[in-house]
């Protein structure tokens, strides 16, 4: 319950909205508990006396109570669902917007996934419960007592025995809640398993087909799925026994009240209507009990949903603007490293980069070259401060990037990244994503540099085609075409390619390099490059190559100097153009990583 | 009120255990064939024939059960009103409590017994179409977006089980309850149940108008939360590229415009869904009023008991829970109708590729192969291999080299039967692999695909999915020639640990090397490597390729590589592009002939070469 309650802090800006909804209840419950009042006021004094007009006339008082209860019930429909209704959007917009501050540290805690579930079927969840709150969840408080105090005030007897019942709804209810939550959690999981194996068969058909093993799959699936349907059996049957045992209790008390409000009638201690209106108050609280019990399930996981939503924000953003952050004026390109330490877990002493030091003169290309999980992609993260250093410091024109705004940043620097997001849209609106306001002809422009044309020119609708969910699918290597597109036309101070040209083959990779070189002669600024490659072809040109091992720069200079003095490259070289590799000798550490 | 509310809370708390959102903007939708599919969802119970009859008969006996207890209420308090003996007052409070308990006892084991054979049903229909989808062909798997079968596997089933196992019953004693209610009040008095039955037309009416509004709204609820639901998942999908092009705002702003509709709209769309308990509450309050009053009229003048105005407010009362959930299940057969049609329209692809009757075992494979004049095409009129020719000694290596959409992939679809070819064939040891059966084919294949996939099992078990019943230090083995046993071996657990889905906790590199080594354990006649260590960084792709040269001793192989670095000693290699072979020879051989490979080749060199 806890975290549920925390979030209810959003329902600040609703708060009139909620307490109207509120008190409008109250109102409802009171009209709602006059009823039974007033027929036996008719029985009473009506029937038993023979008097007509106190018939009629109750009946009308009856029919004014029931509109006004109606009328306050609208009002609270109302105001309660506009209350969670901006409650929801308000946690949504709070949510997305933390989001937008994160960092790729960040993200790389709460991924993807987790973020959507958050924002969508979380969200729901709790909003449904906000609107419970203010309609039923707290009605039914209300009701029980005010059932009881008009029991109470209608037949002290009665309500006493009532009494008895109560010890017996509060256990049933604790057994139920106590044998079912961990049903509910237990049904989750194995739903969670089915849905695992089902995404495994379905993304790995190939892998599931070339090794025959169709019949090993079904059968994995039908251990999650025997295993599903135990689990739902048993909460299912749960429920089967919930409802009809709150209404036998109910129905029982009735019978009891039926009888002691009977033998009281026979001794003279109560009238008949007072017997009447007991059984109706008896109902009058009982159900809200009924109710309170069905809805354990959904609060409790109302609150997993809350806990799982506070998780992101309690998550601090760790890439943050200073408050006096500079502008950048007139803008070169040139980027020092100085000493630069990080980590992933703030702590130099395991790192993933350390002692990185050099600098990038304006207009020049510097090519990253190591093995996997060398620090290659790190190094060039840290530029636009998608993370942020943990030791050391990156300047920018001499300034150091964290003292830098932001967002003038990130917009002096084009980055493609490893993997090449695009969005729902035309092919378009994606190459101009860095740069809505672009023109047509800057659009193919930077398709043309990127090797892009061929492919974009020979679809259906061209520039206008919509890829993505509902569009037409392309290849890996076409849409890291595209992310290079995109990148270029932002017309950055700073290029940043990180292997984004992995899935494209030698002969266009080739021609995309020297597109990129052409380009960047003709254009009227300077671009810096850094390109983060395996394959050597990629970065025989560059002014610097750094050649990164275990996160420190092994080595760096040009293609003809490091062929000469690092013993690294000169293994690389080999692996890839040279004759046969030779086998490498000593380091038999890091190398599968 | 109360039994109105009661109900309120139950419809109102469904859609928690469910799926907030469908995603992509499916709302309440209906089934184009109503009769047909039900008929078919019915067929999974056929075997509990018995049992569903036994059902329905307590279900029947339940509700009825439960509305004698009113009636002997009223009976009660007109004893009282007479003043008779408590000992007749006892008997008629021990069979109300009589009927109460039989009741019980019929819808708890009503309930207990539907949920039962309702999952089992479930079960079979999940297996069914979990079965189904592996038979299919690749062509099919690759037509279709995977979110959306996966849709139909949950969210369907879903609907399906929820409508099965709660509403069916519940409909049914709504049903009952109802009808009942009516036969017993006319009974009864046919004055008050006509005075009751001044509101019921308003009841109907209210219920079907509101219903009404209400699916619309929430259509466009729906549909609204989908898009918002799209945007946001494109956004976090493509954080990083908003986060480096600072286009922060641009997505706050078009979130904040669908969120602001979202707001809107569902205010809408829930008042209205949320007005029909009120009203149920003025009738039902009204009904009460009539009765009582009209009752009360009637009672001084003789014509009711007192007893009988209790039992009337007692049924009007039970009158509105079932009529107001019977508006409401209407919504959740219909989308459960609509979710069964699309499970069934999965079950009713034919598999299109299947084994021809006569198909024989292939076995104790040599490892020659040949394509022959092969042709295919994904999708009429577009070909994508053209009269391919190309023949593999036993135990050769291949190399297949050429630019991305060459058609390089699609040998090996041709090779495994993923798909069939149009025209020409491919033979093993002078087989023709049309003439076998898949199963037996694959087997003698092992196959390292361009995308290493992994199961979210231990390590050990996906490297043994090469061959189930390999032991421990056979797994061991293959992953120690593939490389691999060294980073095993520093996981959290060693052999033991169990990956993430899709092994998201390796590096793609030590994902292909478990892939190796899987392929390493099905010891294979014929190897086929497709990209296999694209993503490994080439002094690691050194390592593997040893490993790799080891396992393809004595096999026939085809390599399918960017890296030219890694077909140097391939005995042939083979140059497609566009769809047709333009060159064929050693390494050697194609370098001296100066042709597209030497050119290939030259590019690495860039700005030397120049």
């Amino acid at each position: 319950m806890r975290s549920i309650l925390r979030l209810f802090r959003f329902l600040r800006p609703y708060r009139w909205q909620s307490i109207g909804a509120l008190a409008l209840m109250v109102g409802m419950v009171v009209a709602d508990l006059l009823i039974p009042r007033l027929t036996q006021r008719i029985i009473d004094e009506g029937i038993a006396k023979g008097d007509i007009r106190v018939i009629w006339g109750t009946a009308l008082v009856m029919l004014a109570a029931a509109l006004v209860s109606a009328m306050f019930a609208i009002g609270n429909n109302f105001l309660s669902v506009r209350a969670a209704q901006g409650f929801a959007a308000d946690v949504r917009s709070a949510l997305v917007r933390k989001v937008q501050s994160f960092s790729f540290a960040n993200l790389d805690e709460l991924r993807t996934g987790k973020l959507i579930t958050r924002s969508t079927s979380d969200i729901h969840m709790t909003q449904m419960i906000v609107m419970m709150a203010l309609r039923i969840l707290t009605r039914a408080p209300i009701w029980i007592i005010g059932a009881v105090v008009m029991l109470v005030l209608t037949s002290t007897q009665l309500s006493l025995m009532m009494a008895a019942f109560v010890p017996v709804i509060v256990l049933f209810i604790w057994w139920f809640a106590r044998k079912a939550r961990p049903l509910f959690l237990w049904v989750q999981k194995k739903l969670d398993r089915l849905n695992t194996v089902l995404q495994e068969n379905l993304a790995g058909v190939r892998v599931v087909k070339a090794f025959v093993r169709e019949a090993h799959e079904i059968e994995r699936f039908d251990v999650a799925n025997v295993e599903l349907m135990e689990k739902n059996i048993q909460v299912m049957r749960l429920v089967a026994i919930l409802i009809p045992t709150m209404t036998l209790v109910l129905n029982l008390g009735v019978a009891g009240a039926v009888w002691f409000g009977g033998t009281a009638t026979l001794a003279g201690d109560l009238t008949v209507g007072k017997v009447v209106a007991s059984i109706n108050y008896l109902m009058f609280a009982l159900f809200p009990l009924m109710m309170l019990a069905a809805m354990l399930a959904p609060i409790a996981a109302a609150d997993a949903s809350a806990s799982r939503i506070l998780e992101v924000f309690d998550e601090e953003p760790d890439v943050k603007e200073k408050p006096n952050a500079r502008k950048l004026t007139n803008p070169q390109g040139r980027i020092g490293f100085e000493n630069v330490c990080f980590s992933y877990g703030n702590n130099c002493a395991e790192p993933v980069l350390s002692d990185v030091s050099f600098t990038a003169e304006p207009g020049e290309t510097v090519a990253i070259l190591g093995e996997t999980g060398s620090g290659k992609s790190t190094l060039i993260h840290l530029i636009p401060r998608f993370y942020d250093v943990t030791d050391g410091r990156i300047t920018f024109d001499r300034v150091d990037v964290r003292e830098l705004k932001l967002h003038r940043l990130r917009s002096e620097i084009g980055v493609a990244l490893q993997e090449a997001v695009l969005f729902g849209g035309t092919i378009r609106d994606n190459i101009r994503y860095g740069r809505p306001a672009a023109s047509d002809e800057e659009v193919i422009a930077a398709a043309k540099a990127a090797q892009a044309t061929e492919f974009i020119d020979a679809l259906p609708e061209g520039y206008d085609t919509v890829i993505g969910q509902r569009g037409v699918t392309l290849s890996g290597g076409q849409r890291q075409r595209l992310a290079i597109a995109r990148a270029l036309l932002v017309k950055p101070k700073v290029l940043i390619l990180d292997d984004s040209t992995s899935a494209v083959d030698i002969e266009t990779e080739v021609k995309l390099q020297d597109a990129l070189d052409r380009l960047i002669a003709d254009s009227a600024h300077t671009t810096t490059r850094f390109i983060v490659a395996q394959r050597i072809s990629t970065v025989l040109l560059a002014d610097k190559i750094l050649v990164l091992d275990k996160g420190q720069i092994a080595a760096m200079g040009t293609h003809e100097q490091l062929l000469e003095t690092s013993p690294i490259y000169q293994d690389i070289y080999r692996s890839q153009l040279g004759e046969a590799p030779q086998v490498p000798t000593t380091d038999k550490g890091d190398s599968d990583e | 009120m109360s039994d109105a509310q009661k109900g309120e809370q139950r419809g109102r708390a469904r859609p928690m255990f469910g799926p907030g959102s469908r995603g992509h903007g499916m709302g309440i939708d209906k089934a184009k064939n109503v009769r047909g599919t039900l008929r078919r969802l019915l067929s999974y119970f056929r075997r509990y024939r018995t049992t569903l009859v036994f059902v329905f008969v307590l279900a029947a006996f339940g509700t009825a059960m439960a509305l004698i207890g009113p009636y002997l209420m009223g009976v009660a308090i007109d004893r009282l009103v007479a003043r008779e003996a408590a000992s007749v007052l006892l008997r008629i409070v021990g069979l109300m409590a009589g009927t109460y308990v039989i009741s019980w006892v019929a819808q708890t084991g009503q309930g207990v017994l539907i949920a039962t054979i309702a999952q089992r049903a479930m079960r079979v229909l999940r297996g069914e179409l979990f079965s189904h989808l592996q038979r299919l062909s690749l062509k099919f798997h690759d037509a279709r977006a995977s979110g959306d079968l996966m849709s139909r596997l949950t969210n369907d089933m879903d609907a399906i089980s929820r409508v099965l196992s709660q509403n069916v019953t519940q409909l049914f004693s709504g049903m009952l309850t109802l009808v009942g209610i009516l036969i017993v009040m006319f009974i009864l008095s046919p004055y008050l149940a006509m005075a009751s039955m001044v509101v019921l037309p308003l009841m109907v009416g209210v219920v079907a108008l509101v219903g009404k509004k209400t699916r619309s709204a929430f259509r466009s609820y729906q549909k609204n939360l989908g898009i918002l639901n799209g945007t946001l998942e494109e956004t976090y999908s493509g954080q990083r590229v908003v986060m480096a092009y600072g286009q922060e705002e641009r997505v706050l702003d078009r979130f904040d415009r669908e969120n602001e509709t979202v707001r809107r709209i569902g205010a809408y769309a829930m008042t209205y869904a949320l007005l029909v308990m009120p009203m149920m509450g003025v009738m039902s309050n009204t009904n009460v009023a009539v009765v009582a009053g009209l009752g009360g009229w009637l009672a001084v003048k003789g014509i009711v008991s007192i007893g009988l105005i209790a039992t009337f407010i007692t049924y009007s009362r039970r009158f509105a829970e079932p009529l107001r959930q019977l508006g409401d299940l209407y919504n959740q057969v219909q989308s459960a109708l609509a979710g069964a049609e699309r499970i069934f329209e999965v079950l009713d692809t034919q598999p299109d590729l299947t084994d021809t009757a006569d198909a024989v075992e292939l076995a104790n494979v040599k490892g020659d192969v040949s394509f022959d004049h092969v042709d295919f095409a994904y999708v009429e009129d577009v070909p994508v291999l053209k009269d391919v020719s190309l023949n593999a000694r036993a135990g050769q290596t291949i190399a297949l080299v050429g630019p991305t959409g060459a058609g390089k992939t699609t040998l090996v679809n041709l090779l495994t039967r993923f798909y069939d070819l149009d025209s020409g064939a491919i033979r093993i040891d002078g087989t023709n692999i049309r003439q076998v059966s898949r199963d037996s084919l694959r087997r003698s294949l092992g196959i390292v695909l361009q995308q290493s996939f992994l199961f979210a099992e231990s390590v050990t078990e996906n490297i043994r999915y090469g061959r189930l019943d390999a032991t421990d230090e056979e797994v061991i083995e293959a992953a120690t020639l593939a490389n691999a046993d060294r980073f095993i071996r520093r996981l959290p657990k060693g052999y033991d640990t169990v990956l993430s889905e899709r092994g998201a906790n390796l590096s793609e590199g030590q994902r292909q090397l478990l892939a190796i080594a899987r392929a390493v354990l099905a010891d294979p006649a014929i190897l086929v490597l497709d990209e296999a260590t694209s993503s490994v960084d080439t002094r690691t792709e050194v390592h593997i390729q040893e490993a790799l040269h080891e396992l393809m001793k004595g096999r026939t192989s085809f390599v399918i590589a960017h890296r030219l670095s890694t077909i140097r000693n391939a005995d042939q290699v083979v140059v497609i592009d566009a769809g047709a072979i333009v060159e064929q020879g050693t390494h050697e051989e194609l370098l001296a002939r100066q042709g597209v490979y030497h050119r290939l080749y030259m590019s690495q060199f860039r700005g030397r070469a120049k």
